[in-house]
């Protein structure tokens, strides 16, 4: 126990009265991160389950793993690369981006556990790696600096942090860069690499999504197989369907994520697609909406997120459903914002509360009136 | 007893240590304590001091809310102490017992022509009120109140608890006048729960309402059976005794004396052999436990638990086992660090989370620590507390109108319907580690003050 011991020597420096006591909870983030603590349990429950939130954030990066591997071989795929190549050169492209949002994100993070005194939260770690991943890969860094800035304040924070928050922070970070630098976000070449290392081809290249191809032609030049693949352009880590759902197998399988909500969205999205379609609104067929644009990675890991959605059973089922409906009813109608997922989770956010409450309520009538009866 | 209620929801954790059916009478000898802490909400007020003589059901001190609450020596002997905490807080008050056991003599009352008053006044003076706890709020029942109804649950189904088939043999005559006597308190009903298919001897007992229950713990939980058979509304009061208190109630009705005995399980995966113990209530840890525990490599303590493991209290091995406990369970400390453990797969851990592997052996036997596995952080996942309370209510929303200190929504939300023990596992299961068992108890104590 060597290890252990270094940090029992470093421990009276970052304690109270120690030299630098002003970072004790930088330390003990660390410190926790690598020990488990002693703490034993002294009223109540003298067993505790051993799923702690750092399992469970653990488990969900995990399962972003795969999503974020195939973005990796996909950024090169854009750019005319092949095989090891294009997935070398995807990760080389994406890694700055991922350095960029955890250092500003922990570093926020940080220091507001700092000034409250608490333990850093282990939040962060699954939205740290969200944000690049729903981003355009060709975004500035400093952009991408400044939304996770404004996404962890704004969207986490000034609410009294992790749990606390109503809006998806990764969501808002993105809302926050597509809102505030719509030109440089928008237009058909902000999804390719302009990185021209590794003999990429990246002049000229462009061209629009799926979805503002729709939305304009309304026609899509990939197949259905190479949108659930995800040899498309789109953001980083959005376009593989099949490696999301299988980020979606583990979440499920461990229980992290609410099945209810992650079925719901889909269903919900489906049956918006299948009325247009029936309508004549759209010639485009329903189940492509669950293959193009961010619906799969909304679905799976933002409209789950169990801080921002709804917390009752009978709420998931609602909130998801209107959550994949909103989608695509923005995707189809709203031909000047072709993705409509980051905006339908963020708003049925906003709601979630609400249904949360009449849930809540129907209960408490459910109980008195239950009483009654039983008289 | 027409159908079995059939509970979905709950946890069976399965510990190693299981009593193993073997009965050891332990001689009353030595000090015998009784403590206020043991009960919610009683302020101690004394009748003896260091050195007065007691028989067995000589009060020691009564309750300064309600002078008629008296708590009586379970032994006969010399007081030998009242010891004291912070403030001059009453901890216990302790009795050596003499080698030779003397009564106070109580009215065998004759059921059938006695009056409730006479019942009551019996139970108030031998001290036996006690048991009686309320709902809502888990507190000593006040003698004023006519309770809507009577629950006892006849087995217990928490963490290695003992099998109360075989911790009430013989008592079936004591436990059928203890029912009685609690029919005569109430114009409701007497509810018995049993476990189905495990019903025992009370199966055949007579006056009362017998019910079936079905399912993992908390099934044997009286707050639970009560919400599934007859629920708590605002202003209802019902009262509810532990089964072998009602035995000690059958005594005391068929032999006019305060008996206190009852067996006990000493249970836990630090017990060399776990089996049962005949005891005197109040009896020291350590006439249990003495030469049973197994020896620990240098450096290890184990937890001493006057109970069981999810709503016990930690006792010192020179501390004496509390009022309500049925079992006395021996575990690790977890007082130690643990390497990477939330990335580790963690084998020898339980977890309902599927991120550990416990899933995959779903009869294997733990060997638990008291580590918390893990720090407190604010509630992030969603529906978990509701799969570990069989109970129509919103453990999450209840717990927050609690922090909240939100009187209305408490009241709403079920505070009426719980005690410590009905949450204890939301408190076990919860990866944000949060001091449930204590919020609740500091919820129903605001709500005692303010309603």
């Amino acid at each position: 126990m060597g290890l252990r011991k270094i940090v029992d020597n470093m421990k009276p420096t970052f304690s109270e009265g120690g030299k630098l006591s002003f970072l004790a909870s930088t330390f003990d983030a660390f410190e926790t991160f690598l020990f488990v603590p002693n703490t034993t349990t002294s009223k109540g429950a003298h067993i505790r389950d051993c799923n702690d939130m750092k399992r469970t954030m653990i488990v969900v990066v995990l399962a972003l793993l795969p999503a974020f591997l195939f973005g990796c071989f996909n950024t090169g795929l854009q750019v005319g690369l092949a095989g090891f190549e294009a997935f070398a050169y995807g990760l080389v492209r994406i890694l700055p981006m991922v350095c960029v949002s955890y250092v500003v994100g922990l570093g926020i993070e940080f220091a507001y556990a700092q000034s409250r005194r608490e333990e850093v939260n282990e939040g962060y770690l699954v939205t740290g790696l969200l944000i690049p991943m729903i981003m355009p890969v060709s975004t500035p860094l400093w952009m991408v600096a400044l939304g996770v800035a404004f996404a962890v304040i704004f969207g986490k924070e000034v609410f009294g942090g992790t749990g606390m928050n109503i809006f998806n922070p990764a969501l808002t970070a993105r809302a926050f860069v597509f809102f505030a630098f719509t030109p440089q976000m928008s237009g058909e070449e902000v999804w390719y690499s302009k990185w021209s290392m590794m003999g990429a081809q990246t002049d000229g290249v462009s061209g629009a999504t799926a979805l503002e191809q729709l939305a304009t032609t309304g026609e899509m030049q990939w197949s259905a197989t190479d949108a659930f693949l995800g040899f498309i352009p789109g953001s980083f880590g959005e376009t593989s369907t099949l490696c999301i759902l299988v980020g979606a197998a583990i979440l499920l399988f461990t229980g992290i994520a609410a099945w209810r909500t992650m079925a719901s969205v889909f269903v919900g999205g489906l049956a918006m697609g299948y009325l247009f379609q029936a309508l004549g609104v759209t010639e485009f067929p329903a189940y492509y909406h669950l293959l193009v644009g961010g619906f799969a990675f909304g679905a799976v890991f933002m409209a789950t997120d169990p801080v921002t959605s709804a917390q009752t059973n009978a709420g998931k089922y609602i909130v998801g459903f209107m959550t994949g409906a909103l989608a695509v009813l923005t995707r189809v109608v709203n031909p000047a914002y072709p993705e409509g997922m980051m905006l339908a989770i963020l708003f049925m956010n906003a709601l979630a509360p609400t249904v949360d409450y009449f849930v809540v309520e129907a209960n408490v009538k459910r109980r008195k009136n239950r009483i009654k009866t039983v008289k | 007893m027409s159908k079995i209620i059939k509970l979905r929801k709950g946890l069976d954790i399965n510990l190693q240590g299981k009593a193993a059916e073997s009965l050891v009478e332990v001689p009353t000898s030595g000090e015998y304590a009784v403590s206020p802490l043991d009960f919610e909400g009683v302020t101690p007020k004394l009748l003896v001091k260091a050195g007065d003589k007691v028989k067995v059901g000589t009060p020691l001190f009564f309750d300064k809310n309600d002078s008629r609450v008296l708590f009586t020596s379970p032994v006969s002997g010399t007081v030998s102490a009242v010891n004291r905490g912070e403030k001059r807080k009453v901890l216990n008050v302790t009795v050596t017992a003499d080698a030779e056991q003397e009564y106070e003599e109580f009215p065998k009352l004759d059921l059938r022509k006695a009056d409730r008053s006479e019942v009551v006044e019996v139970l108030l003076k031998s001290g036996l009120w006690t048991m009686i706890q309320q709902r809502p709020y888990g507190i000593i029942a006040n003698p004023d109140d006519a309770p809507k109804a009577i629950f006892v649950s006849a087995f217990d189904s928490a963490p290695l608890a003992p099998d109360m088939n075989f911790a009430l043999k013989g008592e079936k005559a004591n436990l059928q006048k203890g029912l009685e006597v609690l029919g005569k308190l109430t114009d409701g009903k007497v509810h018995l729960s049993v476990r189905a298919k495990a019903e025992g001897e009370m199966a055949s007992m007579q006056g009362v309402e017998m019910h079936a229950f079905e399912g993992k713990h908390p099934v044997g939980n009286v707050g639970v059976q009560i919400h599934s058979i007859d629920p708590i509304a605002k202003g209802d009061k019902v009262w509810t005794v532990a089964v072998q208190d009602v035995a000690a109630i059958g005594r005391l009705f068929l032999g006019g004396k305060v008996d206190l005995h009852k067996v006990i399980a000493l249970t836990g995966s630090e017990v060399a052999e776990p089996k049962y113990y005949r005891i005197m209530s109040g009896a020291p840890v350590a006439s249990v436990t003495e030469g049973n525990i197994k020896p620990q490599a240098e450096g290890d303590k184990v937890r001493i638990i006057s109970g069981n493991v999810l709503t016990g209290k930690k006792v010192a091995e020179t501390g004496f086992i509390t009022a309500f406990a049925n079992q006395i369970t021996v575990i690790p400390e977890g007082d130690k660090y643990e390497l990477l453990g939330w990335a580790a797969p963690r084998f020898g851990k339980f977890s309902v989370s599927r991120s550990y592997f416990s899933w995959l052996c779903p009869r294997k036997e733990y060997r638990l620590d008291t580590n918390l596995n893990g720090g407190e952080r604010p509630f992030v996942v969603t529906g978990l507390f509701e799969e570990y309370l069989p109970m129509d209510i919103y453990p999450m929303y209840l717990f927050k109108a609690i922090m909240a200190g939100d009187i209305d929504k408490m009241e709403n939300l079920g505070i009426y319907e719980i005690v410590e023990e009905d949450i204890a596992l939301c408190e076990f299961v919860d990866p944000s580690k949060t001091e449930l068992q204590q919020l609740v108890r500091d919820g129903i104590n605001l709500m005692i003050k303010e309603c």
